[in-house]
């Protein structure tokens, strides 16, 4: 499978599992722009796969809504660039509403997947990869998969998780690579960052499409430069996997971390100030 | 030269574009005008040209049952409650009121930090409480404690979630008067205006397609409807065939804004019409007019699978708050119009005393009666300590992840390497 028919498939085992997962966006009915809903309406009917309005912040408020009421929503915002109508209702209500509801009450089911990333011709506007205003706001989880066989199990991981979760989804990665992807149910585990390469002068970091970018150093700093490079990819945004990370760097001492988005306030800048803190503060050694 | 297969192809699609006019949502509905085909209109062409607009149609009614004497006007529509609900109803908004007294009171000693009160606003609160169905999930601005309140929840829960203090449900995170509790089916209010709005519809959805038989209820004022999340909730709702009551408390103000400035055309209630909701407006200080506006569309909103919405009208006799002073802003006439004349619980009132259900003697001992319950309920909310302060820490998630665990061991060592410097005594545990 490619990554969006793992996506599909995640999806189609989720409907299947449980019956009162809805899956719902702008054009999801159809198969979504992406195709990754292709197949699901007519097979689970239009009550659970279906069209909304185009309202991100009505698709998120109302899959809240959803959860709360103990079903299952699997909401898509049609590109992670758009997710900002959906922002007051992601981080003041998703969010916070376990908590401030003194855990009566909770939108844990609740999962939000968007595509993101460059691509290539989408320019400013489809291209975009917001994860860390979303990294800064506690009680969300954030979950970016580097191809089909991690999409499926970490998208599956998010949709069961008793948390909502924001699934973003590198664009590119849709049709760029195929890999073997059971097309039963199973899941991956959420904060768990994995070492793809072992090595010993520095560690690589990366997530979603610098992992494939990242492996590529790998290859040319071997070859031109002789570094052998630790790769690891977070997966989990947050809340991210900081023993993997700090280990790794207490042994290779160097870390160099790749994201696609800006500079300022990324996520690397959280990931560098905490692993320098933790290799003084914390026994990881 | 056309081929005979050709030509077969566009006599099919000819006839594929004259079907269309006969397929639903395409119907001509004038026999003598030309209908237009377009997908989702319903229309008819016209040579005139004229821009259409809300003052040239007519304005919306406004449904009661009583007038302002108490007086049912017509019989027909007097709800069928029996002679103990009304009382009880009756005595739900006297305990209001005076509960919203001595909060405001409680506030100005600086007992606790906040409060709003319903004044104006007890019997739309009461009266559209009373019709729902008691599972029928709801969700509030913060003006509704009248609605908790007919639930159940009582006055020492709503005066412990003010004082945030150990018999808190909601563990003292948020601001006095958001009132929530699970076991009375009302989610904890948000202070961020407007996002409930949705909710309630994603709520009515689950139900629809789990086919529960209940509905969803949620209020907001007339300001929040500005919000985004309302047009977007009200959308929804309509489009995807929503069982949820909307009920817009229109009080005249959003703190200081007029309705005015808030919004032109015909109030909420046009604006609801227009999304293909079905619409009444009602005197909301008219107990009866809400409590059967209110169980009407509760029973067809479940029958029909449709949402329903509300407008009503129920002018703010208070402050907006108590940082607030009403009077830099609200005309002194107007203010003392709707005491006067207003005032919904006195109306009420002369409605049940003509029913030879209460008297001045019912109601004297009934106000000191109420103001008791509120005084006792206040002595022992009073007394509690204040929540745990490691409730900062918990139910972010539903397990605590690594690194939140991390900070709250430091934050707990901090407090307990200078326990002398922190309040500790007045907290449950540490
Ligand atoms: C999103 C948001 N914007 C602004 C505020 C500040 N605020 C609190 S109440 C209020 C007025 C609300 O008026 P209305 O909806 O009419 O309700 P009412 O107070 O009249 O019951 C405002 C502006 C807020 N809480 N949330
Ligand atoms: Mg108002």
């Amino acid at each position: 499978m490619n990554l969006f028919e793992s996506i599909t498939s995640a999806l189609d085992c989720a409907l299947k599992r449980d019956p009162s997962a809805c899956v719902f966006g702008e054009d999801v009915g159809f198969g979504g722009v992406f195709r990754c809903t292709v197949g699901l309406q007519e097979k689970y009917g239009a009550d659970r796969v279906f069209n909304t309005p185009l309202s991100e912040q009505g698709i998120a408020g109302f899959a809240i809504g959803l959860a709360v009421a103990g079903a299952t929503p699997i909401a898509e915002m049609q590109f992670a660039d758009y997710i900002f109508p959906a922002f007051d209702q992601i981080v003041n209500e998703a969010a916070k509403f376990r908590y401030r509801s003194g855990n009566l009450f909770d939108c844990g089911k609740l999962t939000i997947r968007a595509p993101c990333g460059a691509v290539g011709h989408g320019a400013l506007y489809h291209s975009q990869s917001p994860e860390a205003y979303f990294a800064h706001t506690p009680g969300l989880k954030v979950v970016i998969p580097r191809g089909p066989f991690n999409a499926k199990g970490l998208l599956t991981a998010c949709i069961n998780d008793p948390n909502p979760c924001i699934f973003f989804e590198p664009k590119i990665l849709y049709r760029s690579a195929i890999e073997e992807v059971p097309v039963g149910d199973y899941s991956l585990p959420l904060s768990q960052a994995e070492v793809l390469v072992e090595g010993s002068d520095i560690t690589l970091v990366g997530w979603g499409t610098q992992v494939h970018v990242l492996r590529e150093v790998v290859k040319l700093a071997q070859e031109k430069l002789k570094v052998n490079c630790e790769l690891i990819d977070l997966r989990t945004i947050l809340p991210w996997d900081e023993e993997t990370i700090a280990k790794s760097v207490a042994k290779t001492g160097r870390l160099l971390i790749a994201h696609e988005a800006p500079l300022t306030g990324g996520f690397g800048a959280e990931i560098a100030a905490s692993i320098q803190v933790s290799l003084i503060t914390r026994a990881y050694y | 030269m056309l081929k005979v297969s050709s030509l077969l192809n566009i006599a099919t699609k000819l006839k594929n574009v004259c079907s269309i006019v006969n397929m639903a949502g395409y119907r001509q509905y004038s026999q003598n005008r030309e209908a237009v085909v377009f997908p989702g209109i319903q229309s008819h062409y016209t040579e005139e040209m004229v821009f259409s607009d809300i003052q040239n149609e007519e304005k919306m009614d406004t449904f009661r049952i009583m007038n302002l004497k108490g007086k049912v006007i017509n019989k027909t529509m007097e709800p069928d409650l029996s002679n103990e609900t009304l009382v009880k109803m009756y005595k739900h908004c006297i305990i209001h009121k005076h509960m919203d007294k001595i909060m405001h009171e409680l506030q100005r000693q600086g007992r606790i930090s906040f409060y709003m009160t319903s004044r104006g606003e007890e019997v739309l609160q009461t009266g559209s409480a009373a019709g729902f169905h008691p599972e029928d999930l709801l969700f509030g601005q913060y003006r509704e404690a009248g609605v908790i309140f007919w639930r159940g929840f009582s006055v020492y829960d709503m005066i412990s979630q003010c004082y945030s203090n150990n018999s808190d449900l909601l563990k003292g995170r948020n601001m006095p008067v958001h009132y929530g509790s699970k076991e009375h089916h009302f989610v904890p209010m948000s202070s961020c205006l407007g996002t409930q709005i949705p909710h309630a519809v994603g709520v009515a959805y689950a139900n629809k397609i789990k086919n529960k038989n209940l509905c969803s209820g949620v209020y907001f004022g007339e300001g929040a409807s500005s919000e985004g999340d309302a047009h977007a909730a009200f959308n929804f709702a309509a489009v995807l065939k929503c069982p949820v009551i909307f009920i817009c408390r229109n009080n005249g103000y959003a703190i200081s804004t007029p309705t005015k400035d808030q919004y032109s055309g015909d109030g909420l209630a046009a604006r609801a019409k227009s999304y293909g909701i079905s619409t009444i407006r009602v005197d909301g200080n008219d107990i009866l007019a809400m409590y059967a506006a209110t169980k009407q569309a509760r029973e067809l909103a479940v029958k029909k699978n449709k949402p329903y919405f509300i407008e009503a009208l129920a002018y703010r006799l208070g402050d907006h708050s108590t940082s607030d002073d009403s009077t830099v802003y609200k005309n002194a006439e107007e203010q003392e119009y709707w005491l006067v004349q207003g005032d919904p619980i006195p109306r009420f009132r002369k409605y049940l005393q003509d029913k030879g259900l209460w008297d001045d003697k019912t109601e004297e001992s009934f106000n000191k009666e109420a103001k008791k319950e509120v005084l006792t309920a206040f002595k022992k909310a009073d007394k509690q300590l204040k929540p745990n302060p490691n409730f900062m820490f918990t139910d972010v998630y539903k397990e605590m992840p690594e690194r939140l665990q991390n900070q709250h061991q430091d934050w707990r060592k901090h407090i307990l390497e200078n326990a002398d410097k922190y309040p500790l005594a007045n907290h449950d545990q540490f």
